[in-house]
């Protein structure tokens, strides 16, 4: 989340996107940029995408875009292979930038898991926890989101053409819901809603059709959970409804705000 | 990676492309003969069901459309039903149309997808659609305007194309109006010329013989081509065993999935047979419900008439052949755009968007047709209205003996053929699992080929 992308890329840089563990859907989103899909592939060499392309080339690669969190062994290794492949790299999504949904095993007794879901779970590699891709090597941009936005994937990769950092704003969900013209779910209706906490880049979606916003772009750059909780329980949430609330599809992100905002009330057990 | 003996070779493909997830294939060859096909899906589980345990009824529809990103729809789909089902709610009327209409945009978006980038090259023989669009920029561009069209919808209704947020138990947090509905007409009057040209295209391509040696399932509906709803029809393979159906709630008792040692997707039999679910399978059990202008499609593409009764006896033209797949796709596409169309012209905003689904203990199910395949889900919830068990049969997991037995009767063609190269096998491998449209994150992203050759 730290350096910026530095300037002057070649002439036709390489691009490669990864997958870890993840459902594919922000690697979709590069196909679903249906208007902007042939320019791009105009700008960049697509080396190295196997969702869209049978010919994988080989690196390096000067943009790496890695879809997916690290849960297994393999995974270690290939990420560190990947990462010294690229000469820049950006992680796209939830799974990538805070483990995604399946952290919530971080939080869990994996070995109970994998007997829920195996009969032979001796046959299953598994890691016992889902963690971001900085956890493994240096990433120099975090897209957030499940999934990512469109257009924020258009100005990332804009950015990096242009040799200039991509220009997406840390503030909350609220800022967008009001610049929407959005009446704020939480004070005409009483909805609990995570808006204030979460990361801006949805477009503030789910207030916009009448749901609270469920965090799933993460927290924010600055948070207020102690202000946000009663607020959310005045509203009807239990303590536990909150948690799970925020315990969903960026669990080990909010995790960590709690931990810092509210010292004392996560323990880390029994979450989901 | 070799056996001593002169007759043994293995070979490797570092990764399938062109497919959603990663998978990998071992094949045993002695003497000439494969013997074993197995497609090793080692996608790294994420839990799914584990986590569902201990979460409110109302939260399965968000959570399981991560399980994968290309068919979000379906699982907040066959969730939403399989929750209602156990609450004793059923969602009619317009709410259902509008469901209808969201799964239409999923199709549309999805299959075009399929058909455009992931599956159309092979038959042309590029790599990727960037190559495609070297040499056919129309029909490429024909594909993302499709697309697009199918992504307004979902859009439009879901808030998002991948992982909407506007569905809900009972319906949608916020209905349409009808002006709202309006501008995605024009678009989708388009989208209808240009899913007519697709199926042209299609039909087209060169289809190599091939037939695909497995039962039939999909879900059968009174007057509807099944979509987001219906009842599980098999068709045998077997020319002598009569079509039959059973009760949603008995699925598991027929579709037993079962762990083997090379894959993180469960396989599994239907009534103790290699089964397939897919395209295929709904022309085959609901095809003459299709719309006459998809029908007349279907025939110039090559199709002929569907069998007539599935559920009684048989006539019309089962297809078999999972080449020609893209056909029934491609006829699906427009279906589906005609059907959206409809459900657009008919349109009321309903007063309420949704309908209130009270928690209770029990155990519901809920199946739809994912563009690859039917959707199985099961949840049981406590008093309070928690997960306590769920269960979710994904298409591709149901796929996995069936493509896994079309693998072996390729490559023994293509040995037969005199086609041993690892290259030429590899492509035929490839090619072989492409044709259903395997969807693996919902079970993995690799396809490692690994040929073992034995004396």
């Amino acid at each position: 989340m730290s350096t910026p992308v530095p300037p002057q890329p070649p002439a036709r840089p390489r691009l490669g996107v990864f997958k870890f563990a993840s459902c594919d859907g922000c690697q979709l989103t590069l196909l679903d940029c249906e208007d902007e899909l042939l320019g791009i592939a105009a700008e960049l060499e697509i080396a190295h995408f196997l969702e869209a392309s049978s010919e994988p080339a080989p690196g390096p690669y000067d943009l790496v875009l890695v879809e997916g969190s690290v849960s297994t062994p393999e995974h270690v290794e290939r990420i560190r292979r990947i990462r010294a492949d690229a000469r820049h790299l950006v992680t796209i999504g939830a799974c990538a930038t805070a483990g995604g949904v399946q952290a919530l095993r971080n939080y869990a007794d994996v070995d109970g898991y994998l007997a829920t879901v195996y009969a032979r779970p001796e046959y299953i590699e598994t890691l016992a926890t889902s963690t971001p891709i900085s956890a493994h090597v240096p990433v120099d941009f975090e897209l957030r989101g499940c999934p990512i936005d469109r257009g924020q994937l258009v100005e990332v990769i804009t950015a990096f053409l242009a040799g200039r950092k991509p220009a997406i704003p840390n503030h909350s969900v609220c800022f967008s819901c009001k610049r929407r013209g959005n009446v704020c779910v939480t004070v005409a209706h009483g909805t609990p809603c995570l808006g204030p906490v979460t990361h801006a880049g949805c477009g503030a979606l789910c207030p916009t059709y009448g749901r609270g916003c469920y965090g799933c772009f993460g927290p924010a750059g600055t948070t207020n959970l102690p202000a946000l909780v009663p607020l959310m329980q005045r509203d009807g949430m239990s303590e536990e409804d909150v948690g799970r609330y925020l315990h969903t599809f960026n669990v080990t992100a909010f995790t960590a705000v709690e931990e810092q905002e509210l010292p004392g009330t996560t323990d880390g057990e029994g979450l989901g | 990676m070799s056996d001593s003996t002169p007759r043994s070779q293995e070979l490797r493909i570092p990764s399938l492309a062109r497919v959603e997830g990663e998978t990998a294939l071992h094949l045993r060859i002695h003497d000439g003969t494969v013997i074993e096909a197995r497609l090793k899906i080692y996608e790294p589980p994420r839990f799914f069901e584990a986590f569902l345990r201990g979460r409110a009824h109302t939260e399965p529809p968000d959570l399981t459309s991560r399980i994968c990103g290309i068919c979000p729809v379906a699982y907040q789909m066959s969730a939403c039903r399989a929750i209602e089902d156990a609450c004793g709610v059923v969602v009619d009327g317009q709410l259902a149309a509008l469901r209808r209409l969201l799964y239409c945009g999923e199709w549309i978006e999805s299959q075009t997808l399929h058909i455009h980038m992931l599956h159309a090259p092979d038959f042309l023989g590029e790599d990727d659609v960037i190559g495609l669009s070297r040499l056919h920029l129309e029909h490429v561009r024909r594909g993302l305007r499709l697309k697009q069209a199918g992504n307004a919808v979902v859009e439009l209704l879901g808030g998002r194309a991948i992982h909407p947020v506007n569905v809900r138990l009972g319906g949608f947090h916020r209905a349409p109006t009808r002006a709202e509905l309006r501008p995605l007409e024009e678009r989708l009057r388009t989208a209808l010329d240009d899913a007519w040209d697709t199926v042209r295209w299609v039909a087209g391509f060169e289809f190599p013989d091939a037939e695909c040696d497995a039962d039939l399932l999909a879900l059968a509906e009174t007057g509807t081509y099944a979509i987001e709803s219906g009842v599980p029809t098999v068709l045998p393979y077997s020319a002598t065993s009569p079509p039959y159906s059973f009760p949603l709630r008995d699925f598991t008792d027929h579709v037993a999935e079962e762990q083997v040692a090379h894959s993180t997707a469960l396989h599994s039999r239907l009534d103790g047979r290699r089964h397939l679910t897919g395209s295929l399978a709904r022309w085959a059990v609901s095809g003459r419900l299709l719309s006459p202008l998809a029908l007349q499609a279907a025939r110039e593409a090559g199709l002929g008439d569907p069998p007539s009764h599935a559920g009684a006896g048989r006539g019309g033209e089962v297809c078999r052949n999972p080449y020609r797949s893209i056909l029934v796709r491609a006829v699906e596409v427009l279906y589906a755009v005609e059907e959206a169309l409809r459900i657009i012209a008919e349109y009321e905003r309903p007063a309420r968007p949704y309908a209130e689904v009270p928690a209770r203990a029990g155990t519901g199910h809920g199946a739809t047709e994912a563009p690859r395949g039917l959707l199985y889900h099961r949840y049981t919830f406590d008093g309070g209205g928690r997960v306590t068990d769920a269960c979710i049969v994904p298409p591709t997991a149901q796929n996995q003996g069936a493509i896994e037995e079309d693998l072996r009767r390729l490559v023994q063609a293509g040995l037969d053929r005199g086609e041993g190269s690892e290259a030429e096998l590899t492509r035929l491998c490839e090619r072989a699992v492409r044709n259903h449209d395997p969807c693996i994150s919902c079970s993995a992203h690799f396809l490692e080929l690994d040929i073992e050759r034995i004396h």
